[in-house]
């Protein structure tokens, strides 16, 4: 109980502390917006490779199918619903119809989820990667033969609704839901999975269906993270969703740590703020990317945070300590 | 009264009969002793037993009900629980998580509760601590419950995942090779640590193992594979002096050649 209500004071901080960042200079206010996208995004993927340690590439695809559901009731029924909410404060009922929309979008996405894995996860390590990498890009091709949200020419014309306070909303759910869920029993048993599927198998452990659920619940994330993407560029276009998406997000699970939920804030952070910083040495900016990454693994192959967390009580713990 | 019947069990690979026709039955509070040369199919019986391998034909019936075609994690909620026989352990997890994950079959906290942190949670999560650490002190693994398991010393890790089997509630406890790469006195000492967990548990044991003091000195019944068939059954006592046992362990007699 008091754990939750620690909880709620922090949600409300987070959401104060986005609000007033909207002072800030639109450019740094952009990367902070797809720096927490990027966190839904690494976060829940990071469910899927880190803990259960099934190994998908397909997270864009999953992305791009919450992303153009949400974005297509916006701009077909959007109009029509807020007017049916006239009674409400027009802030308000545009917050809430977006609020659903993207809800909506995440659902679609964790059906798909399951739908996906409940044949690919009977695959193991690269056999698994290359089917998930081939679902993301049906899902995206089939969007781009879909008239109805533009196809090939894109989807312009989606509503503005997405602000820093939303994303700061979504990323704060996205951790906490994962962080809750790998520190219960049944995140034990996931991760148990990851560790030896035979042993946690013989242990009494329906393994399909916890990797079926984890794999659902970071799709349903990751079109959560569309929804958001969507509301703010105000245009999709299937390129947005390719294969590179997919590693980019990877990278950032493996740059932070895979199986570890701050690792995987970091790698996002680091991962949104490094392609802005070398924007300078623009025709460079492949070869630096790639070689930090190379020098990452040679020098610390489990990523910057391995699989531990940073927990501000343990620090204080110890700097208290260090002070006696 | 029989616990576990098994009847014409046969499994093969490919063209290889790995087990043929196999037919034993395990009684209650029984500890039976299956041994065999190396490839005699002991392991295989094990995985057909547990779900792991599907049987060519045969059954297996548990307590009254068929189990063949069931998935291993269904097997050990009706209460079979095994070991491996090179440990299998969640390596990187700590003793105590390695406990609790196997104690997962009587967790009745749903996936809402834990992210609400509900009065339930909390009590279904102390209850499965408690029920771990009262396993891990009768293994005498308490002190080391916040080690990570990979870091343990080889018995212990053994032991470990005995505890761990015993935490999903089993009434049939299959021992693959517990005593494998132990020394004499280790070996006896899980001899004790055996008998121990029969009483307390209420358990049958069914017990693969090439350690002749081990078998010898704890099983009431042995039953001796070679070539996936069944060659012998009986008491140590007779096992030990059937000339086919002796036969399949040290090969025939050939009389008239000089050495």
């Amino acid at each position: 109980m008091r754990k939750n209500v620690l909880v709620l004071i922090s949600l409300i901080i987070v959401l104060i502390l986005a609000q007033l960042s909207k002072s800030l200079d639109p450019y740094f206010y952009q990367i902070l917006l797809f720096f927490g996208i990027n966190t839904i995004l690494a976060v829940s993927l990071n469910l899927i490779n880190g803990f259960t340690g099934q190994f998908s590439i397909g997270h864009a695809g999953f992305m791009a199918a919450g992303g153009y559901l949400s974005a297509a009731l916006s701009v077909y029924q959007g109009e029509k619903i807020i007017n049916y909410l006239a009674f409400l404060p027009k802030d308000f009922a545009q917050g809430l119809v977006f609020f659903v929309f993207v809800l909506i979008g995440g659902i679609f996405a964790g059906l798909l989820g399951i739908l996906i894995g409940i044949p690919t996860l009977r695959l193991k390590g690269d056999y698994l990667a290359i089917a998930t990498l081939g679902f993301g890009e049906i899902i995206r091709v089939i969007i781009y033969n879909m008239e109805i949200v533009g196809g090939p020419r894109g989807f312009p014309g989606i509503p503005k609704y997405t602000d820093i306070t939303w994303v700061a909303f979504w990323s704060f759910i996205c951790i906490l839901v994962v962080y809750r869920l790998i520190h219960s029993s049944h995140g034990r048993v996931i991760i148990s999975i990851r560790e030896d599927e035979t042993a946690s198998e013989a242990m009494g452990v329906n393994t399909t269906f916890y990797k079926v659920f984890s794999f659902s619940v970071g799709a349903f994330f990751a079109g959560i993270a569309g929804g958001l993407f969507a509301h703010y560029l105000m245009m999709l276009h299937p390129s947005s969703f390719t294969f590179m998406r997919s590693v980019e997000i990877l990278l950032m699970i493996v740059l932070g740590g895979l199986g570890s939920i701050t690792g995987s804030v970091f790698g996002a952070f680091v991962l949104t703020v490094l392609p802005e910083a070398l924007r300078g040495f623009a025709h460079l900016r492949l070869i630096i990317y790639s070689l930090a990454l190379i020098i990452m693994m040679l020098v610390k192959p489990l990523g910057l945070m391995g699989n531990k967390e940073v927990s501000l009580y343990r620090l204080i713990k110890k700097f208290a300590k260090d002070r006696e | 009264m029989d616990v576990l019947k098994v009847k014409n069990l046969s499994c093969a690979f490919g063209g290889l009969m790995a087990v043929s026709d196999l037919s034993f039955e395990v009684n209650k509070n029984e500890i039976l002793g299956i041994i065999g040369p190396n490839g005699a199919g002991k392991t295989t019986v094990f995985n057909l037993i547990t779900g792991f391998y599907l049987p060519l034909k045969g059954d297996i019936i548990f307590k009254g009900k068929n189990i063949v075609g069931l998935k291993p994690y269904q097997i050990t909620r009706l209460g079979i629980a095994r070991t491996f026989q090179n440990p299998r352990l969640f390596k990187k997890l700590t003793v105590l998580e390695n406990v609790m994950i196997a104690t997962h079959i009587n967790y009745d906290a749903s996936l809402l509760d834990s992210l609400l942190l509900t009065k339930r949670y909390l009590l279904e999560e102390s209850k499965q601590r408690e029920k771990a650490e009262e396993l891990l002190d009768f293994f005498g693994l308490y002190r080391r419950k916040d080690e990570i398991a990979e870091n343990l010393p080889y018995g212990e890790q053994r032991k470990l995942e005995i505890a761990r089997a015993l935490a999903t509630g089993p009434e049939l406890l299959l021992l693959d090779e517990p005593a494998a790469g132990m020394n004499l006195s280790e070996s006896l000492e899980l001899v004790n640590l055996i008998s121990l967990i029969r009483e307390k548990f209420d358990l049958t044991i069914l017990l693969i193992e090439h350690h002749m003091e081990v078998v010898m000195n704890i099983c009431e019944r042995i039953i001796v594979l070679d070539f996936g068939m069944k060659i012998a059954e009986g008491t140590p006592e007779e096992v030990k002096n059937n000339p086919r046992v002796i036969e399949a362990y040290l090969g025939k007699e050939v009389k008239g050649v000089i050495h």
